[in-house]
């Protein structure tokens, strides 16, 4: 990445998750921007360039990128709307990521906004049962969202003899974790491992506690490049590295189902790129958030990710080594599990909490993860492995992690 | 009453409800299901339903018909489709062989779908199974059983032609092999 300048983020902003019944989509949008601008301490005229992630189609507006752009004061600036399904926040900072990168805008916003709200449950479910391949699998077959990730909890327990209860642990852990982010759509809301086992199935092994649930919200970043950085801020963060690839539409057409391929690509694209290699990884990063739309996708995280090998991942669970102080702290904003999963701002609102975290700027310090290396990670996946983005965050401009200290 | 009738019917109530308002306030505004904010109820309505070319692929469709399940496979490489398609994009040729499938496979993995989409409310609680069969590609169908216990991952299943009632349409399932 030769003629690729260096592009940090410095300013976030972050909207309260829940739902936002209170809201239109521009005045969502808005609450996280307004942060941002905040945060960075500059104006609408500053931003060059912006874009807007939101999935929709439960949702009222047609063209959210405009809507959002007048109502925040962005417009006359060029946008675009992305979609890359539940990683579609992170298909939005990718996309400022490139604009600041090539040199073609100095300063972008990415925003990410969804409003699930807008339509009634059951159109909500019927939407995301269509996030894979729509005639094959849901015209005739009826698969749920929590339908396709259950084919991997299946999978996944029978091959490495893990039980619906090491997977209520993660629901456990995230749920703590969301209780003290004011920002979390379930803060002040802790669950135990007997609430999680005796909630209903949804599609079994898949219960309701294993489950992100419906959830409004907006986030936004500030990208800035490599000459503007340190005279906006003293704290940039660098993203030093984006790894970006999908899997196929039909899950039928894969080969097994202890992983996801995507997310595994992604990363070793990723790693590659600041140089270190695709195993024992958790001892570069100080803390990550991966995606866990339901537990079995984050324990297939830790191992995509390489943070330990394949089967492995639910020790991680049973020894709390993804509590703040293990082995590598994950998900310490409560995750897609109890922060909420607002499809469009989820990507960008872990690029926030990614930012927060290497800042040291994360309150309630119970949630604040410590810094060592000051390199963290993202891991957003979109459907069920159909889109998978891995950003690298550093305090470090140059150079490739190094390793944490032995506790 | 049916979850897609209830649904039906609260959509019924619903419009009627919002008719009442508009009438009385003369703003189709009113509070949200939780009682806290306001909302403004769409008085347009928009109905989806898609229509989906399969001219290429009509010869599946036939093979139903005939109580079959093909698949294509590529002439130059050999490499196996299903769902079937025309074109071989690693070959770039669309000289496809249409090929019964024998119908055998061992199931992968499976799940039992308990929180049904609205368009699926009038079936019992259906599982999805996906096997790979003895040809080496995977196929993913409901799994009919009469006890679900009953399923483990590695089972061998067979493949048949079914009528999908109520709607009384061809598709496919699986149901375990005889021993």
């Amino acid at each position: 990445m030769g003629i690729m300048r260096g592009v940090a983020v410095v300013g976030i902003g972050h909207a309260k998750f829940g739902r936002r019944t209170d809201t239109t989509l521009g005045e969502l949008a808005w609450e996280a921007v307004k942060e941002a601008l905040e945060d960075a301490r500059l104006d609408q005229k500053d931003i060059q360039y912006f874009v807007v992630g939101n999935a929709g189609g439960w949702s009222a507006e047609s063209l959210p990128a405009v809507i959002v752009g007048e109502y925040c004061g962005l417009s006359p600036k060029g946008t675009m709307r992305v979609e890359a399904a539940c990683a579609t926040g992170s298909a939005a900072l990718y996309n400022a990521y490139l604009a600041v990168a090539s040199g073609m805008a100095d300063i972008a916003m990415a925003i990410g906004v969804e409003k699930m709200y807008e339509s009634p449950t059951p159109t909500v479910v019927e939407f995301i049962g269509r996030a894979g391949n729509y005639f094959w699998e849901f015209e005739n077959f009826g698969l749920t969202f929590p339908g396709y990730y259950a084919l991997y909890m299946t999978a996944y327990m029978n091959r490495f003899g893990a039980t619906e209860e090491d997977f209520c642990r993660v629901a456990v852990k995230n749920h703590y974790y969301g209780s003290i982010n004011p920002k979390a759509q379930f803060y002040g809301l802790k669950i135990n491992i007997d609430q999680c086992l005796k909630s209903r199935y949804v599609a079994w092994p898949i219960k309701l506690y294993d489950s992100s649930p419906i959830t409004d919200g907006a986030a936004a970043a500030i990208l800035v490049s490599e000459e503007l950085a340190r005279k906006i801020t003293d704290t940039p963060v660098w993203i030093r590295s984006v790894g970006v690839a999908t899997g196929t539409a039909n899950l039928s057409r894969r080969p097994d189902f202890i992983g996801l391929d995507a997310a595994y690509q992604a990363a070793e694209q990723a790693f590659k790129r600041i140089g270190i290699e695709h195993r024992d990884t958790w001892k570069y990063f100080d803390v990550a958030n991966v995606h866990d739309c339901f537990t079995i996708a984050e324990v297939m995280a830790y191992e995509d990710l390489g943070f330990v090998e394949r089967g492995m991942g639910i020790q991680l669970v049973r020894n709390e080594q993804t509590y703040k102080g293990g082995l590598i702290p994950v998900n310490l904003d409560g995750g897609l599990k109890a922060k909420g999963h607002p499809i469009g701002a989820t990507g960008v609102s872990m690029a926030v909490e990614m930012t927060k975290q290497l800042r040291q700027g994360v309150e309630p310090r119970d949630r604040q993860a410590d810094i060592y290396t000051g390199w963290a990670l993202a891991h957003n996946v979109g459907g069920t492995g159909h889109y998978a983005y891995v950003t690298i965050y550093s305090l470090d401009k140059d150079g490739s992690p190094k390793v944490k200290p032995k506790r | 009453m049916s979850l897609e009738a209830k649904y039906e019917e609260f959509w019924r109530q619903s419009i009627k409800q919002l008719n009442e308002v508009v009438k009385a306030t003369g703003l189709p505004i009113a509070p949200d299901e939780k009682g806290q904010y306001s909302l403004w109820y769409d008085v347009r309505e928009m109905r989806l339903r898609f229509s989906i070319s399969v001219e290429r692929i009509k010869k599946f469709f036939d093979g139903l018909r005939e109580g079959k399940i093909y698949a294509t496979r590529c002439r130059r490489c050999g490499r196996y489709y299903f769902p079937p398609q025309v074109d071989c994009p690693y070959c770039k040729v669309s000289d496809m062989d249409w090929v019964e499938t024998s119908g055998e496979g061992e199931l992968l993995t499976y799940t039992v779908i308990n929180t049904k989409p609205l368009t699926y409310s009038h079936y019992p609680d259906y599982i999805v199974a996906i096997a790979r069969m003895r040809e080496g590609f995977n196929v993913l169908a409901w799994l009919r059983v009469d006890d679900p216990r009953k399923v483990k991952v590695g089972m061998r299943v067979k493949l048949q032609v079914v009528k999908r009632e109520p709607e009384g349409y061809l598709t496919y399932e699986f149901i375990p092999m005889e021993q």
